[in-house]
């Protein structure tokens, strides 16, 4: 925008707004201070009416920065969509007038607040640049379905139905995955009583019929490049005839590789032939073609079968996986059902130290099973002696007793690995230097391949999308379950987490509409989750860059790769606007236009300041827009009071923090500073995924800083906020009130 | 029979679904413990009705046949009433105490149990129960000596009884009954064929 900046600010008089605060002041520090061209006020700004005053403006005024005064920016937000103008909210309700009493007394110190957040809006809107295309962008609604099991076929035909052509690149001969070996599924369909038709078949023809969908079979992705919108991938067969395609997004539903049950010596796998796994008994049902079934030593009918629960899993013992399959119950269940079904005097028995069933019909297959005759012992295995017949020794829990009992079958549940591929740079870093005393994050590492990428990702940060605990693919469980840190891929089925083939399908739709929208989005240039729709996007300015790859390793996203001579080359639609890359800037030359070192910055510097004496300290609170922010609106909606000398500035994440706010904030005369992020670590809740854990890593410095300027460390706090805490925000705030009462004021006023 | 129960077989699992009232029911329960938590005097069991079942699966044959547990039910329903799975858990402890009972298997001198041979027998002379002698064959349970004690202890009760005419001495002497006692008998007897019959059909 070349044009004149031009602030408009309105100032409303609603929500009592009008009756707590003197608006004439806040006009004339608009005008004044914050050098709002046109200022006007309102009774109710949000109304068909005040809209049209500011549209008004913006039409006819040249208006093209918007400074609103009234509630928080969390609300009433499609009244104020304004095109082709930057926005900023001056928040008095939540901000000021819900947060503070309405008493003489206080008038004062609450007019004090609203004023300055009147400057510190004006001050944002001076900074911030109307959001530009990058001119990276391009609509490509191709999605590349990595997998071709019932996950993968479900997100090809749910993607094709939408209108969006597919390809599924399958490593084996045959589509249908794990869920083509099995005799029958888990039902899916009231009354969850029955063991369900195979619906591999069916998917296979849909598919096959589907002309929007390609399959490439005995294939693989041997590179991926580019971005969301853009991705060029390599479509490698076994005989090493390899394509490229274009595509807009990517689903990756690799499933699982079953437990190798050659890991469990004690439970006579390997010894004794008549020790399966829920795998191999699936091939015995579909030999048996619904006759009895025989066990594999001397073909004999089984007459008894034990079923050993969680063998190898929910175990911290070397070797063994330490999460629950989530599928193994229920399976145990239905091939028990095998035998009952075909002969209701075959003994099978299922032992297990938690049954866990989940899904809607979960609870009606198990009493279903119960029906059927099949016994359920609360028991732990510890040894499958190896005989004629396979003797289980356990402990039963109910009975609180040692007991064994001959079978002959013992069926193992051993549980899924997941396909998630090859650890990442990071990953690996930080494995290698756990127990290094100079562990240095970000430092470099060769990956070493002992794993098989899944989707060769040519991105510097590794082959694969990061992982979590266990293996399987880092996604959110609950707020964004198929987002991963590589924007434009999402996972889908036990990749990511354990589950059976009927979780997988729905977890495919989900993935299905993901990449959808992430196709489309990455078209417009926008952003997709968290901050979905936004038009920013990170540039930096090369003079100032001194290479030193900060960036490129703290973007949670691998959104940024290194040319040649290792400058920062950013793919926009990888980015998800978090800010990490700003905040880890040392030289601070990375900004978006609506969101720099400036913007925020220059509104900590625009607080009026009141001098040593006045015993009016100013607390500035850094505070993350995803949960901090929001738990202090709903503190206020509470009419939960905290202290009149907090001034807050919602910030994308912690890990946008550049350290210069604080240096800053400390030498213009704040006595406190609160950070408020997300809670980070394995259960975190970043929105950002590593935001706010590589924030924390980085206020290590804060400490010094302080201590250069001969400050005390108690002066600049950090909080993980959950949204939930609503009760403690306040409570944070007015101790750290508190906490400058005893240590007196910062001496850095002017 | 014993000989051939296994234990972690089905075996008596099958045998109690033939043989129990409601039998059928045991393999439903899915272990909560939510019975023994609920019933009140759930701490004189030696096994919780959650732990009959177990047994039951587990082929515990002589103990729970033998176990004084069953017995010590009230007939409160706390137990029925809250089991997640429905299970009919009063009816379960009694049908296996019938059971224990009818297999000579119930612990001898087990109080209710007892009490219960002498209330029916008392009932059955002449259809109506002569709560004199069932009160004496009560205190006189454990002989002679204990008996008259017991008596005095109760004295003052038997006396206000009389006084308001709720129990009468001469009732020693015979005692009331309801009129064609043997009719009574009959129809008793015919009950009696038409349960030993269903308890054949049991499990058939
Ligand atoms: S750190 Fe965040 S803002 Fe920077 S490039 Fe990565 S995703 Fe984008
Ligand atoms: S409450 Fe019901 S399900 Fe639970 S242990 Fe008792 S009988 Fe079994
Ligand atoms: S009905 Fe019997 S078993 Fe059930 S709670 Fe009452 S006393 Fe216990």
């Amino acid at each position: 925008m070349a044009d004149e900046m031009k602030i408009g600010a309105y100032i409303c008089k609603g929500c009592g707004i009008g009756d707590r605060l003197n608006a004439d002041q806040l006009a004339s520090t608009a005008t004044r201070d914050g050098k709002a061209a046109i200022c006007q006020q309102h009774d109710f700004l949000c109304n068909e009416d005040g809209v049209k005053m500011i549209q008004a403006d913006i039409d006819n005024e040249g208006v093209n920065r918007v400074v609103i005064a009234a509630c928080s920016r969390r609300a009433k937000t499609e009244a104020f969509a304004f095109e082709n103008v930057t926005l900023h909210r001056a928040n008095l309700r939540e901000g000021v007038i819900w947060v503070r009493p309405d008493s003489d007394d206080q008038q004062e110190t609450t007019q004090e607040m609203a004023d300055d957040y009147i400057r510190m809006a004006c001050a944002e809107a001076k900074y911030s640049k109307i959001p530009e295309s990058s001119g990276q962008q391009g609509v490509n609604k191709n999605i590349l379905i990595v997998g071709g099991g019932v996950g993968g076929m479900t997100a090809a035909l749910e993607a094709s139905k939408a209108g969006y052509p597919c390809s599924i690149v399958e490593k084996t001969a045959t589509l249908g995955g794990a869920t083509a070996q099995l005799h029958k599924v888990i039902p899916t369909k009231a009354p969850f009583a029955d063991p369900q038709e195979n619906p591999v078949a069916a998917l296979v023809a849909a598919v096959e019929a589907d002309d929007n969908i390609t399959v490439y079979l005995n294939s693989r992705t041997t590179n991926i490049s580019g971005a969301p919108g853009r991705f060029a991938a390599d479509i490698s067969t076994e005989s090493g005839a390899t394509q490229t395609k274009e595509f807009g997004a990517i689903v990756q539903a690799s499933g699982f590789t079953p437990y190798d049950a050659n890991k469990l010596p004690e439970f006579a796998y390997g010894k004794n032939k008549d020790v399966v796994t829920q795998a191999e008994l699936e091939a015995l049902a579909i030999a048996a073609n619904g006759g009895a079934i025989k066990r594999p030593s001397d073909g004999k009918e089984v007459s008894s079968v034990v079923f050993v629960q969680c063998a190898g899993q929910r175990s911290k013992k070397e070797g063994h996986l330490e999460h629950c399959s989530g599928y193994c119950c229920s399976a145990s269940i239905k091939q028990a059902m095998y035998f009952k079904d075909q002969n209701p005097d075959v003994e099978t028995t299922i032992m297990y130290t938690d049954l866990r069933t989940p899904g809607a019909g979960g609870e009606n297959f198990y009493r279903s099973g119960q029906k059927k005759g099949v016994i359920f012992t609360k028991s732990v295995v510890s040894e499958v002696v190896d005989g004629a017949n396979p003797t289980v020794k356990f402990k039963d829990l109910i009975l609180n007793e040692e007991a064994e009992v001959e079978a002959d079958l013992v069926v193992l549940a051993t549980g899924m690995v997941p396909n998630s591929g090859q650890p990442t740079r990071a990953e690996l870093t930080i494995a290698e230097n756990e127990d290094a005393a100079s562990a240095k994050a970000g430092e470099e590492v060769e990956i070493r391949v002992d794993v098989e990428s899944i989707l060769n990702l040519d991105y510097r940060q590794g082959k694969d999308v990061p992982h979590m605990a266990n293996g399987f693919a880092d996604s959110h469980f609950i707020c964004f379950p198929y987002e991963t840190q590589r924007t434009g891929i999402y996972t889908a089925g036990p990749t990511r987490r354990p589950m059976d083939a009927k979780q997988a399908m729905d977890d495919a739709m989900g993935a299905a509409m993901r990449a959808i929208g992430e196709a489309e989005n990455a078209g417009l240039g926008r952003a997709a989750h968290p901050r979905s729709g936004d038009l920013s996007f990170p540039s930096f300015r090369k003079e100032g860059c001194t290479q030193c790859k900060r960036c490129t390793v703290e973007c949670p996203f691998g959104a940024i790769n290194e040319d040649e001579q290792g400058y920062p080359v950013y793919n926009e639609s990888r980015c998800r606007r978090c800010g990490t890359c700003m905040g880890a800037c040392p030289v601070r030359v990375i900004s978006f236009e609506n969101y720099s070192v400036d913007t925020v910055g220059q509104q900590l510097k625009a607080v009026d300041m009141p001098d040593e004496f006045s015993e009016k300290p100013r607390i500035l609170i850094l505070a993350c827009e995803n949960d901090a922010y929001p738990a202090l609106d709903m503190a206020a909606q509470n009419k939960l009071e905290y202290s009149a000398f907090a001034r807050i500035i919602p910030i994308r994440c912690l890990g946008s923090i550049s350290l210069s706010w604080i240096t800053d904030s400390m030498n213009s005369g704040f006595d406190g500073i609160i950070l408020m992020g997300c809670p980070s670590g394995d259960n975190y809740q970043c929105h950002f995924v590593k935001g706010s854990g590589t924030a924390q890593e980085r206020m290590g410095k804060v400490g010094d800083t302080l201590q250069s300027l001969s400050l005390e460390q108690e002066r600049v706090q950090t909080y993980e906020i959950s949204i939930t805490d609503i009760h403690k925000v306040p409570q944070i705030i007015n101790d750290m009130a508190t906490t400058i009462e005893q240590i007196g004021m910062s001496p850095f006023k002017f | 029979m014993s000989s051939m129960v296994e234990k972690y077989r089905n075996n008596f699992l099958k045998e109690v679904e033939a043989n129990v009232e409601e039998g059928e029911w045991v393999k439903m329960c899915m272990q909560c413990g939510v019975c023994a938590g609920s019933c009140p005097l759930g701490k004189h069991w030696d096994h919780p009705p959650q732990e009959i079942f177990m047994m039951i699966r587990a082929g515990k044959r002589d103990e729970v046949l033998t176990s004084d547990s069953m017995w010590m039910c009230t007939s409160c329903y706390n137990c029925i009433v809250r089991c997640p799975r429905e299970l009919p858990i009063t009816h379960i402890m009694h049908g296996l105490a019938n059971y224990a009972k009818r297999l000579g298997l119930a612990p001898k001198a087990q109080p209710t149990a007892w009490f219960s041979q002498v209330f029916w027998d008392n009932m059955m002379k002449k259809g109506r129960v002569n709560e004199l002698k069932l009160g004496l064959s009560l205190y006189f349970k454990d002989g002679f000596v204990s008996g008259i004690k017991e008596s005095l202890k109760h004295q003052k009760l038997g006396m206000n009884m009389m006084k308001a005419k709720r129990m009468s001495p001469m009732e020693l002497f015979g005692g009331h009954g309801v009129k064609n006692a043997g009719d009574l008998q009959k129809i008793i007897k015919k009950a009696q064929e038409i349960e030993n019959a269903r308890i054949e059909s049991y499990g058939k």
